[in-house]
């Protein structure tokens, strides 16, 4: 009796210790990826559209087109970008990912940390048409720098002003802001009778960090030190969120509400005419699904302090996009490449980046008439001249959080009233910088 | 299983030969003895794989330097001792610190939740004791809340408390005029009140269902002797109702306090991934150290000591009631 017991004791303690060390483990994700599954795929896209559907609605008939070049069959997954990098991490713990994924470009050094994803070298380059295909700056958000890149431009974007022109011609204002300080003139004169001067997301942590990025970058200063550690308390950059967050606390151009604004209730408002101005990337088709139509509003490059925007502290964007990235354990790795070969293919880039009303990040596409109307100018010049990449550091993805978070406290203190000093700046990214990991 | 078992032996018993009964009957007795373990396996296996075993890994997480270095096979991770509980509870550092803030906005909360859940609870279930028209519907009105999904719930709450379209800034300001403008709900300090408004509108129909089960076990006739003396309405619930619910009372509030202190969805829903300070409840606190900020170490840590914590006052309170109830035994 006691013998059994023991030995049914041995057993579940085997069995679930075997368990435990299968799941903990991740034996599975150590493999260097295989060609075990040769006729299927999983992809993990982003939510670019509208929806999700939306978005499958553009995917689906250029993935059959890739079945029937290959007769490897593509299983779509949409992903809310609010999931997706939980979605990523959980794939990289347990090793059950898609066998190809899009990555936010700014995640790219945290995930390629992970050493989950396949490194770019040249030779998988070549499998695609080589590294020079691709644009300088899209390129800067693919790893950090030195190592071979984590994933592979897609999409690229940048940050533009977009302002609706009647309101500006109501309120006798010829041209859009190229300055700051325009801007905030023009917007006290837009800001009245319940529509206001500009929009924001101040709960959105990842817009909060672009912006935040971007005018730091104006005040000459970084995030980062250059050997990589956390600096978020220098003057620059305090003065830089003190500045974005003055929009709403001292200058009062941003409505209050904004600051509990995260859903994109920004571009909603800007389509139905109730902010003048909005500082996003790639919104045109957003914009027209929403029934703005494209003669109501104009796009001009981002402000600058002074002067016109070019790099150094003139630097008006930070270069937004989406990568594609192929899980390095992939059963199907000789596939996985000819999808990325397939959709960084000049053809599809055309398609899917008119779609997305993005700029393609391979040279070729990008040279394409389809995208030199004046919409798509501003974006691309911004994208070659004026734009710089989030930092690549292996702590990005904690540092948009921490960082935007304190940001989203910021402008909850701006929409109650209470004033935003620099000290209480300060405090916060103080606060924020303790919460990034020690070295 | 048990009838046919019984039968089995009713048969043995009378049955010939008695003299070849006795390796049966031990194979009988080893099987007898041996079911109840039998059957217990199942749920045995998956309480250790379910509970147990996830329980383990995160201890030893929590000794482990787990960041995103490391995710993609854990066990590699080096040792860190004790540093990941250090930092934890270096309450003059802004880690430890913002961890007991969230700890006492917590424990302020749950036991305004608890208690507002109890009440309205008890009060509701009394109310229904009696017969009256449309009882049914109300009562099941009343569960409505419980029954839908939590996601649901609260994203129409999220809906209400927005500040430019909310139904509850147009009901409070624009209709009531009880504020001179409109209140932010979602952010800032009023927050915590918005959390405390669903997690009560969500919470108090589970008091009412059991308050309402434990009523049904009170004797009519106790009521009935104490209203011969003369006893008032408020002297029945004081006298009878109350004290016969003790023990139904004693587990509804553990339950409660440990639901609502654990409670993820609710503030997760309503404020996303990084909750406003005045409202950071410790588990949305725990998963934005671990899957925010990518310290799973410290993440790890900080769950082992609020496990600590709710075995300590869980245990504490058994210990007390127990007490409590031996006492009134004697």
């Amino acid at each position: 009796m006691h013998r059994i017991r023991a030995a049914a004791a041995v057993a579940v303690t085997v069995s679930l210790m075997t368990a435990a060390t299968a799941c903990g483990g991740g034996s599975s994700t150590n493999g260097g990826g295989s060609n075990d599954s040769p006729k299927t795929l999983t992809y993990w896209a982003s939510n670019q559209g509208a929806s999700i559907e939306a978005d499958k609605k553009v995917l689906r008939p250029e993935l059959d087109k890739f079945e029937k070049q290959t007769g490897i069959k593509v299983k779509l997954e949409v992903v809310p970008w609010s999931d997706l990098l939980n979605r990523i991490l959980t794939a990289t713990t347990s090793g059950q990912g898609p066998d190809v994924l899009n990555i936010g470009n700014t995640w790219s050094a945290s995930l390629q940390a992970t050493r989950a994803l396949l490194p770019w070298d040249a030779k998988n380059f070549g499998k695609i048409g080589g590294r020079d295909r691709f644009v300088d700056s899209a390129l800067g958000s693919t790893g950090a720098q030195g190592k071979d890149p984590a994933a592979v431009p897609l999409y690229s974007m940048a940050y533009a002003l977009y302002y609706n022109k009647k309101m500006f011609a109501d309120a006798g204002i010829a041209k859009p802001p190229a300055t700051w300080d325009e801007l905030i003139a023009d917007g006290k004169k837009l800001s009245k009778s319940g529509k206001w001067g500009l929009g924001a997301e101040g709960s959105n942590p990842s817009e909060n960090i672009h912006h935040s990025f971007v005018f730091a970058k104006q005040h000459g200063a970084d995030f980062f030190t250059a050997d990589g550690k956390a600096d978020f308390t220098n003057d620059g950059v305090v003065a830089a969120v003190q500045q974005y967050v003055g929009l709403m606390a001292k200058d009062k151009i941003i409505a209050p509400g904004n600051a509990e604004y995260a859903q994109n209730q920004s571009v909603s408002d800007f389509a139905k005419g109730k902010n003048a101005m909005l500082l996003w990337q790639s919104a045109s088709a957003n914009l027209t699904s929403q029934g703005m139509s494209a003669d109501a509003y104009g796009i001009a490059p981002v402000p600058v302090q002074s002067g016109t925007p070019g790099t150094g502290t003139n630097v008006n964007s930070m270069v937004a996009g989406i990568n594609l990235a192929v899980f390095k354990n992939t059963d199907n790795l000789d596939g996985a490449t000819k999808f990325v070969k397939f959709m960084t293919s000049d053809g599809e880039q055309k398609i899917l980046n008119t779609a997305y009303s993005s700029i393609p990040p391979v040279k070729a596409a990008q040279a394409d008439t389809t995208f030199n109307t004046a919409a798509n100018s501003v974006l691309k010049d911004t994208l070659a001249g004026s734009a710089a990449a989030l930092p690549q550091v292996a702590d990005e993805s904690q540092f948009e959080t921490t960082v935007g978070t304190a940001v989203k406290e910021l402008f909850a203190d701006a929409a109650a009233g209470r004033p935003v000093t620099t000290a209480s700046v300060k405090a916060a990214l103080e606060k924020a910088q303790q919460q990034m990991p020690k070295k | 299983m048990t009838t046919t078992a019984t039968a089995e032996a009713a048969v043995r018993e009378s049955s010939p030969g008695a003299a070849a009964r006795g390796p049966r009957r031990r194979t009988g007795r080893i099987r007898r003895i041996g079911l109840p373990y039998l059957l217990l396996l199942p749920a045995l296996i998956l309480e250790l794989l379910v509970h147990l075993v996830p329980m383990a890994i995160g201890i030893v997480m929590s000794f482990k330097e787990l960041t995103q270095f490391y995710i993609r096979d854990w066990g590699t991770a080096p040792w860190s001792g004790l540093d990941n509980y250090k930092v934890s509870v270096d309450f003059d550092a802004p880690v430890g610190e913002a961890l007991l803030h969230s700890f006492l906005v917590t424990v302020g909360f749950t036991l305004l939740s608890v208690g507002l859940c109890w009440l309205i609870g008890t009060a509701a279930a009394i109310f229904m004791q009696d017969t009256f028209r449309g009882r049914g519907l109300l009562r099941a009105l009343f569960l409505v809340p419980y029954a839908l999904p939590v996601y649901t719930a609260v994203i129409t709450w999220v809906f209400m408390f927005q500040h430019d379209n909310g139904l509850v800034n147009h009901v409070l300001h624009d209709q009531l005029h009880l504020t001179d403008e409109p209140s932010f709900w979602l952010i800032g300090d009023n927050s915590f009140y918005a959390l405390l408004t669903v997690s009560v509108w969500k919470g108090w129909p589970f008091a009412f269902l059991i308050v309402m089960a434990g009523l049904q076990n009170i004797p009519g006739e106790l009521y009935e002797a104490a209203a011969l003396d003369g006893a008032g309405v408020w002297q029945r619930i004081r006298r009878i109702t109350l004290p016969s619910l003790r023990p139904v009372n004693q587990v509804l509030v553990l339950v409660l306090f440990l639901w609502t202190f654990n409670d993820f969805n609710t503030p997760y829903v309503l404020f996303g991934k990084t909750a406003p300070e005045a409202a950071d409840l410790i588990s949305v606190h725990i998963y934005q150290a671990s899957f925010v900020t990518w310290n799973f170490g410290t993440g790890s840590a900080m769950s082992v000591l609020l496990l600590l914590f709710l075995l300590a006052v869980t245990g504490g309170y058994l210990l007390l009631t127990s007490r409590g109830r031996k006492a009134a035994d004697v």
